[in-house]
């Protein structure tokens, strides 16, 4: 029996995510299939060939890759394998619960852990507490978060190539647009540094011209607590917590980020935290390796500038 | 159109999760529980479908022991005309919960269901996903913004990783409520009184013709390891040489 992971592409390359996916894979024993399905993703298919520990992977064209002829055809082919594995990421907490549902098996969402194939550790609560949950199903199907994975690399493999039949099915929901945000910085979820700022920035404006030439200097991606979210300083994917995403960077600066729970949940597992507050009793700095008390408006283009210097 | 929503009592956002004493749940007992944040979104979303005389009724539905029942007091307070108590364990997993609703929404002849995309306990961000695959309706998760004309074809904004992304669907579906949707209006007190009066008729998983054995078992709730606590520095200067001497991250 093989363990069928879900990759995460968009036709050309596969997103850093998936290699989070296959590393966790690889924790629970067995052969590796790779399931690359989408509109015209030939190139995302032979990329996947490529990947450590895959041994085949399975490519097919979908004319309408929406949830529900995502989740019917893994749903088709989900009994052939012990463990189905997706990232939990917007694109895999979409459709895999449909997967599960259509099976009549339970969904594990987010696991930090493996501990052996039917026992698995994930975040409740915001991340406040972990539980250890077994499966009592013969299929698991698992999202996996991917901070707690350390990926495989993105070559070394040579899997082989399935191409199944091309699956023209309509569907009842279809992508009209899509408007992502192009931005020159790395890519929150990736990036070696991040920078992220709160409700303490006080305006959009604020927001961007304390933290861009912080980040600039630093080549860091920029997230945001909910509250800077929800006060329109920035669009809601830059949003890092509970209900946005989960980072763990080599450093995280916050600044005049308070640490609701909800924000911890997301970047506690980073390195290094660096927090930067007025307030000295922010609940931040409990969890910061270094804090740092003081004005945002001198702290941190005196902290732009010494890392100018520094180069 | 009808609208179901179904509402969560959950541990109230403000308050910090323990480990139960036997570390078999989280401890809940004399704490402030409120309705699922996300739930409320959802529920916002339906009364202004109502009020846009887009739908005639929306419903609530809950699943969970007696307790849950004031939440959907509350739900009837922020605008839902009628509610169901499915009475079930506290514990019900996200898949027995979704087939339970399924048979509620068969039952009163759903169009469209709006739930929240998680709830904020056990953080599962399934169960729309679920009902939407056993009603073999369409869905649409993560929505910050619902169009829905009178046909009965939908285009919900949907917040992915990355930006926004618009689907087009048609009823009977699914939609999420996630955080950006509206900004759910609080009950005041002549609707806190309305809602005493309004219908909330008790069900059973039985009369549903529904399972509800577990796919999971809890082996432990526990608090995860902690970071070790850092230091302060006085200055910029000694946060640089830290960074670059000691961390070693630039």
């Amino acid at each position: 029996m093989a363990i069928l992971v879900i990759a995460e592409h968009d036709n050309h390359s596969l997103k850093g995510a998936t290699r989070h996916s296959i590393a966790a894979a690889g924790e629970l024993g067995g052969d590796i299939h790779l399931l690359v399905a989408g509109q015209n993703c030939e190139t995302a298919a032979k990329f996947g060939q490529s990947v450590p520990r895959v041994s085949l992977v399975k490519w097919v064209e979908l004319d309408n890759p929406s949830a529900e002829n995502l989740a019917n055809l893994v749903t088709s082919l989900s009994p052939s394998y012990t463990h189905v594995v997706a990232a939990a990421t917007t694109y895999g907490k979409d459709w895999l619960p449909r997967v599960a549902a259509q099976l009549g098996v339970a969904q594990i969402s987010d696991v930090v852990r493996i501990e052996s194939p039917d026992t698995f550790v994930r975040p409740i609560y915001a991340g406040s507490l972990w539980t250890r949950v077994r499966s009592l199903d013969s299929l698991r199907i698992l999202t996996i978060r991917t901070t707690a994975f350390e990926p495989v690399a993105e070559v070394g493999g040579m899997a082989s190539l399935e191409s199944l039949p091309a699956d023209h099915a309509a569907g009842h929901s279809r992508r009209v647009s899509q408007e992502l945000h192009t931005s020159e910085r790395p890519d929150l979820e990736s990036a070696r540094i991040v920078v992220s700022g709160g409700r303490g920035l006080g305006s959009a404006e604020h927001f961007r011209e304390l933290l861009e030439p912080l980040a600039d200097q630093l080549n860091a991606a920029l997230g945001a607590s909910r509250a800077a979210v929800d006060l329109g300083y920035v669009p809601n994917d830059y949003q890092v917590g509970q209900t946005g995403k989960t980072v763990a960077p080599e450093l995280y600066i916050a600044v005049g980020i308070s640490g609701a729970i909800q924000h911890l949940a997301g970047m506690k597992d980073s390195k290094v935290i660096v927090a930067i507050n007025k307030d000295a009793e922010a609940p931040i700095f409990q969890v910061a390796d270094y804090g740092l008390v003081g004005d945002l408006n001198q702290v941190i283009p005196a902290l732009t500038q010494a890392m100018a210097i520094t180069g | 159109m009808k609208v179901l929503v179904p509402v969560k009592r959950v541990l109230d956002y403000n308050i910090k999760p323990r480990p139960r004493q036997d570390g078999m749940g989280v401890e809940l007992s004399g704490l402030k529980m409120s309705m699922n944040p996300f739930d409320e979104i959802a529920m916002e979303a339906a009364v202004r479908l109502k009020e846009a005389g887009m739908a005639e009724e929306v419903i609530a539905v809950t699943c969970g022991p007696a307790s849950s029942q004031e939440t959907l007091r509350t739900a009837m307070a922020l605008g839902a005309d009628r509610s169901f108590h499915v009475e079930s364990p506290a514990d019900i997993e996200p898949l027995n919960v979704a087939r339970l609703l399924a048979a509620v929404a068969r039952r009163e002849s759903i169009q469209l269901v709006i739930c929240g995309k998680q709830a904020i306990d056990d953080d599962s961000n399934q169960t729309g996903q679920m009902l939407a695959a056993l009603l073999g309706w369409p869905q649409a998760t993560f929505a910050s913004a619902i169009e829905l004309d009178p046909l009965g074809t939908m285009r919900v904004t949907r917040e992915i990783d990355g930006g926004l992304e618009i689907v087009s669907l048609r009823l009977p579906a699914v939609i999420t409520a996630d955080l950006r949707l509206n900004e759910p209006r609080f009950a005041t007190l002549p609707n806190i009184m309305k809602a005493k009066k309004k219908p909330l008729d008790l069900l059973t998983p039985e009369q549903l013709e529904v399972g509800i054995q577990p796919h999971l078992q809890c082996l432990q709730v526990f608090e995860p390891p902690a970071r070790k606590s850092g230091i302060l520095v006085k200055d910029v200067e000694e946060l640089v040489l830290r960074l670059r001497n000691e961390a070693k991250v630039i």
